[in-house]
């Protein structure tokens, strides 16, 4: 049976100085899959993965990786790999001595180190460019190097940090399908630090939404996208309408609201604006409260009864769709 | 005329005239003419237009330049060893281990301090310093480290090269900083994240991508070693001598045709030593 390599963190924390940068964050990352960190800037997902990795000390708490506390041990030894933003290649190095570097730093005598740095390099299909500097390289074939550079310790968790945020649009689409298929074929955990939504989507098996220091949610992407449980995770992940009732604060999608005529629907709203977006159109209306409420109505539908800004409609929610958010 | 103004061509010429005239005037005719002069015949009483090699041929045939020259080197050679690690080695404190800008900024400041004297006076304080009956000596001979003053500490050849480190280290530490300013720390992370330990990262890492920097202070502090005479000429005594007192002696006795041809021959030397020491590194991205 081989042992499956999971990643636990426990409590925790990191201070620089009187500023509380992880806030005894606890959380078991699900063995070979792909978790995204996924929070606006300066919550807390870059330290986190920063302290995974070992470039980051650890204030309290303690990172555990398959059972044993690697909170204490220097990067190289902790059975993890990162993956750079800016990718950090070495620009002096070919292509083929970036990715062979840290066997050289173990000793490995030149011959056996290339002949690895081979099949990383086919690995990510840059054989032909073994020769190149980095610099050479368009966007996509430096992630590339970095990614291999990263894999060729095999380690068992590979961290990444933002590693689309440099790539045009895109290449970034096309990326993020190789890095899940990467992460398939290799069956290693990959940790992805991201403020994305989409990408965290499109990628991850697992979400976990920070904010503030702390984890507001973590879950498969299909229950963090579906069932927010705070205020910040519905409005960050998107498509979602945030609603004051009576009865609480409920968070509901903005394709489960349907368009009715005045007084027809759960409630009365005024359209403030439309906006067309394709297969869907977009439109904005205000409720008693001044509250906003989105509806996206799918396009062939709008056109059968258009509406104007400043038209009284009626808006319609299955109940079940409501999710009561806890803050 | 006014096509004329139109023409691209032109434009870019008249862009570039101000500071071709300025090399112009006051490099290269200064070098034509020394050129031109040390084909001149000179007697002692005279100096005589012509075209003949007589001065290179006396130079070359005497002895006394090949000691001189290789003196000059000497001195450049180990000047640039000592220059290169201290200059490095503070270029790397303040570059690597000083985490705040302002520090930096502060204690690069705090290195170039003595320049706010002028250099024959930061040369020439170390004469009481070092002397028979200096602080050196004193102190050395009340520790008991000695018994009699040591003779070599002044007017020798050590001296003269704790003059030129003195002088122009900060040559070196100016550029190898600059360089290893714009090292990404991410790559110093990416190499620790690959295994790699301190001295690992400062030979595979640091070094390489300092080159560029250490050519540049290379090239100062060869140049303006290679170039001097008035620290060999006080911190030897006048004991040795290297190519810039050969020059200056032949210009105190009015031998200009002979001063210009050693020029020459100087000249085309550090010429060549920076065309040899350019073939290592390519500096260009640096400048």
């Amino acid at each position: 049976m081989t042992v499956k390599h999971d990643l636990e963190l426990v409590d925790v924390t990191k201070r620089y100085g009187p500023n509380v940068a992880v806030d005894a964050i606890q959380h078991r990352f699900q063995p070979s899959s792909y978790t995204c960190l996924l929070g606006p800037s300066g919550c807390g997902k870059s330290s986190t993965l920063r302290m995974i990795a070992g470039h980051e000390s650890v204030t309290e708490g303690s990172i555990l990786l398959s059972g044993r506390d690697i909170s204490d041990l220097p990067p190289a030894r902790r059975g993890t790999a990162m993956m750079f933003q800016n990718y950090a290649l070495f620009p002096h190095l070919s292509v083929r001595d970036n990715i062979a570097f840290s066997l050289k730093m173990k000793g490995v005598e030149p011959k056996e180190r290339h002949t690895k740095a081979g099949e990383m390099l086919e690995l990510v299909d840059l054989t032909i460019l073994a020769d190149r500097l980095p610099d050479q390289l368009s966007g996509g074939q430096q992630q590339r190097v970095a990614l291999a550079r990263a894999l060729i310790t095999r380690p068992e968790v590979l961290l990444l940090d933002e590693p689309l945020s440099a790539l045009d649009p895109f290449l970034r689409i096309r990326m993020r399908g190789e890095l899940k298929k990467l992460q398939k074929e290799l069956g290693i955990s990959f940790i992805h630090v991201t403020h994305g939504q989409d990408e965290a989507l499109a990628l991850a098996d697992e979400i976990v939404v920070m904010n503030d220091a702390v984890i507001e949610q973590a879950g498969p992407a299909r229950d963090v996208f579906n069932a927010p449980k705070t205020r910040f995770v519905a409005q960050f992940m998107g498509g979602h309408n945030v609603i004051a009732l009576p009865n609480g604060c409920f968070a509901i999608r903005t394709d489960a609201v349907t368009v009715t005529a005045p007084k027809k629907g759960t409630l009365d709203a005024q359209v403030t604006a439309v906006e067309y977006q394709g297969t869907h159109v977009s439109l904005l209306s205000r409720i008693s409260g001044d509250q906003e409420v989105t509806a996206m109505v799918p396009e062939a539908i709008y056109f059968t009864n258009p509406h104007h800004p400043g038209d009284q409609i009626g808006l319609h929610w299955d109940a079940k769709n409501l999710h009561q958010l806890t803050a | 005329m006014k096509k004329l103004l139109e023409n691209r061509n032109l434009s870019g010429w008249l862009m570039v005239s101000p500071l071709a005239v300025v090399l112009l005037v006051f490099l290269l005719m200064p070098i034509i003419l020394i050129v031109i002069v040390s084909f001149w015949r000179a007697t002692e009483f005279s100096i005589i237009p012509a075209f003949e090699f007589d001065n290179y041929e006396f130079l070359f045939g005497s002895s006394v330049t090949y000691k001189v020259f290789y003196n000059t080197f000497k001195y450049a050679l180990i000047t640039w060893a000592f220059t290169l690690v201290i200059g490095f080695t503070v270029a790397y404190y303040l570059a690597f281990h000083i985490r705040s800008l302002t520090w930096q900024v502060a204690l690069f400041l705090v290195c170039t301090i003595p320049f706010l004297t002028s250099n024959i006076i930061r040369m020439i304080s170390w004469i009481p310093f070092l002397g028979r009956n200096g602080i050196a000596n004193t102190t050395l001979m009340s520790w008991g480290v000695i018994d009699e003053p040591l003779e070599w500490l002044l007017f020798s050849d050590f001296s003269v090269i704790l003059a030129f480190v003195h002088l122009y280290t900060l040559f070196m530490v100016v550029p190898i900083f600059n360089t290893m300013m714009r090292i990404d720390k991410s790559l110093i992370e990416a190499a620790r994240d690959a295994g790699a330990n301190g001295a690992q990262i400062l030979w595979n890492v640091i070094i390489p991508l300092t080159k560029p920097g250490i050519m540049i202070g290379t090239i100062f502090v060869v140049t303006l070693v290679m170039g001097d005479f008035i620290t060999v000429r006080f911190m030897s005594g006048s004991q040795s001598a290297n190519v810039g007192r050969l020059i200056s002696n032949d210009i105190a006795l009015l031998q200009y045709p002979s001063a210009s041809a050693t020029a020459i021959v100087l000249l085309a030397s550090v010429l060549i030593t920076i065309g040899i020491l350019l073939r290592f590194v390519d500096i260009r991205k640096e400048l």
